[in-house]
């Protein structure tokens, strides 16, 4: 028989999006808040990111730095903060089975947020074809080999993606020593800052490849050369010995599914209204999991927001039902992708966000509901491009009827 | 025990080489060793065993019922099914008898079931059942519509291809062959009475020499002087789904043989994963095991009408295959008295059943060939690391994990692997030499996010247990 043990509230992922919940009702008095982690060390993602862009303006971290300040922040507020320990399987509605070196343990809780994150997909889930060569990476994998294990990667590498993500393995291959032939993308532009992709074309000298892909790996035992094909139908095979495919991020969304709690088909996360509540009374979910991904701020500002919904669900056990959120092509996806009237209310909640599939020029939001215009917004960014974020003002919610149909959002 | 991988080989005479150290060269060496006395060699091109078209076939224990009725195949593979699925309980080898369904999509597939339950039959195979499309559906819930009917056959099973070969590896080598991979055979000679291999590790002596080089059985059967058959190698290339696609099929769907081909089948693995394949695409290059495009979206066009859904999934694993095929329809096994030489060729994806009962006959040729061997032992069970999903896993062990906590230490979470496991599979009888033979013994890596999570931990692991 397996230990049951009882904690107020289970958090699974010490990211920074359940680091900062579990500050948040550690502080606010919650009771019992346990974080679980699979990883040997707390802080998600972060934790193998090395360059800065983190904290704020006024103290900029490093990925490690601000893993480090989320962890203690959780530490201090008295949260208990458990590495090794994986989160198995739902026992119940609110429980789960666990396991890590001390044996297995079953944890029960009052409200369970889970904050698993997101991963890149690899070359096998995009049915990239060729050889099963060493020297293929995620960013993911690269970002550890570098900064966490000192492994040797290799002498040449191409990037697959021309994102944020993109540019950040560009920057760890250069770290690491190994020359970056070129970058590829199926877009026609890139889709990270233009200050940050001409600085790498013109100052590193790493030319962008685009409307171009990866058509086939060669290479037997190591990665010898990579087959990309242009649009325009050119094809070439690209010298190099490392292959590195970036972005094209899923939600880690195994336990959500397991569990049985609805998923959307735009994000492939769990489904969430507003208060990060899902399909199932008392489970939270927050971060990249719901939208993979965003920035780690953009995941602790949620993380905390879910502390607060969560708080409410202790106190009141109330769970409004919502209407679906949905999207028009050529918008992706949306989250949160429920919505209920109160939702935009706190000023605390941050903006919806939202992907676009083709790139848009002065794009404008339209929010409707059974044929009612509920807002209209002409989003921050002059142009609105794949993989990067979109946002949505939250402070129409109120004028949703919880009796009607679903809410679209629509990109014109 | 002695498995070598670099340096000069022994200089002793063996009493018997055995070249290719595949599914069937190692189930040989296995059954050799139940011989006391023999000195035995199992010769392997590469840098481990099954690395040619062992690790890459479709997984299947067969019962035999669509062999050729009569042929030396349906025989082997009729007995090796039961040999094998008794050594599997013994060794913790994970099988689950999941039972086929032959799947009639056209008139003229639904025309072939009656044939093929008759030729079961012929097999000795009296179990196979006609299936109504009601009783179709009802087996199979997530399948495409259009089916007309099923040839259920409920004795065919899953099984680990790779725990088994390497169960056979370390039985042999535990029980004092010698297994010396990076050794591939260059030349071939007989110098009074001996046979002399030249390989890329140096000259290796044996006084009788079976072959069990695969895809490469052609070749060293001509540099022994014999032409009995050719090998064309035959790519099968396959898709593996992630877990989550496991809940979508119950049984192994197989395609019905027509004049127009064979197919292609949807199976559960034991890994808990869905199989969708192989292709079938006759080449010329023995070392083509790559994917293509055009494959992939052959596969992905037939596995969407046989089961919709599966397409949804994610695709955790790519990868193609060589079957050995020859222009025979049998397997060419043969013994060559006056060369104290045995041939085994033109083994297909049903060798992995049958691999017992290959290894039982060739050893019959060779002592009929008088080959001077003590009556056959009972050999020490050997206990390998599960990793069928049906069955418990270490991280599921909680006696396991106090007795060791490493066993709790989760290193790759796709698949739940431990530190244990792979500090296992590094330090066994024939350990693992690099990241992929890692990966057959533990799983580390095969998973959804192919090492995005684990990638670089597993390997400072591999770096850390191999010096």
């Amino acid at each position: 028989m397996t230990a049951v043990r009882r904690v107020d509230v289970l958090v699974v992922g010490a990211g920074p999006a359940g680091l900062a919940t579990a500050a948040r009702l550690a502080a606010a008095g919650a009771g019992r808040v346990e974080v679980l982690d699979r990883e040997r060390q707390a802080g998600g993602v972060p934790r193998h990111c090395a360059h800065g862009g983190y904290g704020t303006w006024l103290h900029p971290l490093t990925g490690p730095g601000y893993a480090r300040l989320l962890l203690d922040a959780a530490d201090r507020a008295g949260a208990s903060v458990r590495t090794g320990v994986t989160a198995l399987d739902w026992a119940g509605p609110l429980s789960l089975h666990t396991v890590g070196p001390h044996g297995p343990e079953t944890i029960e809780a009052r409200a369970v947020v889970l904050a698993t994150g997101a991963r890149e997909r690899p070359r096998a889930a995009r049915l990239v074809p060729g050889t099963r060569p060493a020297g293929v990476y995620t960013t993911g994998e690269l970002q550890q080999s570098v900064h966490l294990y000192r492994q040797h990667i290799g002498a040449r590498a191409l990037v697959v993606g021309a994102e944020d993500v993109s540019y950040a393995a560009a920057d760890t291959l250069r770290a690491a020593g190994v020359a970056v032939v070129a970058m590829v993308t199926e877009l026609p532009r890139a889709q990270a800052a233009p200050a940050r992709a001409a600085d790498t074309r013109l100052r590193h000298r790493v030319p962008l490849l685009t409307g171009t892909s990866v058509t086939e790996l060669v290479g037997r035992g190591r990665l010898s050369g990579v087959r990309v094909r242009h649009r325009d139908g050119r094809t070439a095979t690209l010298a190099c010995d490392t292959v590195v495919f970036t972005g094209d991020f899923v939600p880690d969304h195994e336990l959500a599914r397991r569990g049985g709690l609805s998923l959307d088909p735009g994000t492939r996360g769990p489904a969430v209204d507003g208060g990060l509540r899902t399909s199932r009374p008392g489970v939270f979910a927050a971060g990249s999991v719901l939208h993979a991904v965003e920035s780690a701020a953009t995941a602790a500002r949620e993380g905390a927001y879910a502390g607060r919904t969560v708080r409410d669900w202790l106190a009141t056990g109330g769970w409004p039902d919502g209407v679906p959120l949905l999207v028009d092509p050529p918008l992706r996806w949306i989250a949160p992708n429920r919505v209920v009237p109160a939702d935009g209310g706190r000023g605390e909640r941050g903006p919806y966000v939202l992907r676009t599939s083709v790139v848009v020029a002065r794009p404008v939001l339209r929010v409707s509901q059974d044929d009612r215009l509920l807002h209209t917004e002409r989003p921050r960014t002059r142009t609105a491009v794949p993989h990067r974020t979109l946002t949505l003002a939250a402070h129409w919610t109120g004028r949703v009827d919880p009796k009607g149909g679903p809410v679209r959002v629509a990109l014109g | 025990m002695t498995v070598t991988a670099h340096g000069p080989l022994p200089a002793t005479t063996y009493d018997v080489a055995v070249v290719g150290a595949g599914v069937v060269g190692c189930a040989i060496a296995r059954e050799l060793a139940r011989r006391p006395g023999l000195r035995v060699a199992l010769v392997e091109a590469q840098d481990d065993v099954g690395q040619g078209s062992s690790k890459a076939n479709t997984a299947i224990l067969h019962t035999g019922f669509d062999a050729v009725p009569g042929s030396l195949e349906a025989r082997l593979v009729r007995e090796g099914a039961r040999l094998l699925a008794a050594y599997a309980a013994e060794c913790g080898i994970p099988v689950e008898p999941v039972g086929a369904l032959l799947v009639a999509w056209d008139e003229e597939q639904l025309a072939a079931l009656p044939r093929l339950a008759d030729k079961a039959v012929r097999n000795g195979y009296h179990d196979a059942q006609h299936l109504d499309p009601a009783a179709l559906y009802a087996r199979e819930p997530r399948l495409g519509p259009g089916a007309l009917g099923a040839l259920h056959i409920p004795g065919e099973s899953i099984v680990c291809p790779w725990t088994t070969t390497l169960a056979y590896a370390t039985q042999a080598v535990r029980n004092g062959v010698d297994l010396h991979l990076n050794s591939p055979v260059e030349t071939a000679s007989r110098q009074d009475g001996t046979h002399v291999l030249g390989t890329a590790r140096g000259e290796l002596r044996a006084r009788r020499l079976v072959n069990a080089a695969g895809l490469h059985a052609d070749t060293l059967d001509r540099r022994l002087g014999r032409h009995d058959f050719t090998v064309t190698p035959r790519r099968g290339q396959l898709l593996v789904f992630d877990k989550s696609a496991r809940d979508l099929v119950r049984h192994i769907l197989l395609p019905v043989p027509t004049a127009l081909g064979k197919g292609v089948l949807i199976a559960p693995t034991v890994y808990g994963n869905v199989l969708l394949g192989p292709t079938a695409e006759d080449l010329h290059d023995r070392r083509a095991t790559e994917s293509t495009a055009e494959g992939l979206a052959h596969l992905r066009e037939k596995g969407g009408r046989i089961l919709p859904e599966l397409l949804d999934e994610e695709v955790t694993a790519v990868y193609a295959g060589l079957r050995a095929a020859t222009e025979h329809e049998d397997y060419r096994i043969r013994a060559h008295p006056g060369q104290a030489y045995v041939t085994v060729g033109g083994i297909r994806s049903t060798g992995l059943t049958a691999s017992l009962a290959i290894a039982e006959h060739v050893v019959g040729l060779l002592t009929a060939d008088g080959l001077d061997a003590a009556p056959a032992r009972d050999l020490e069970p050997v206990r390998m690391p599960n990793l069928g999903e049906a069955f418990p896993r270490p991280y599921q062990r909680a006696e396991l994990i106090a007795a060791d906590p490493e066993y709790g230490r989760l290193v790759c979470h796709c698949e739940r692997v431990s530190r244990g496991e792979i500090r296992d599979a590094l330090a066994a009888t024939v350990p693992a030499r690099t990241l992929e033979g890692l990966r057959r013994r533990t799983r580390a890596r095969a998973g959804r996010c192919q090492g995005f999570y684990c990638g670089a931990a597993v390997r400072a692991l591999f770096e850390e247990g191999r010096t």
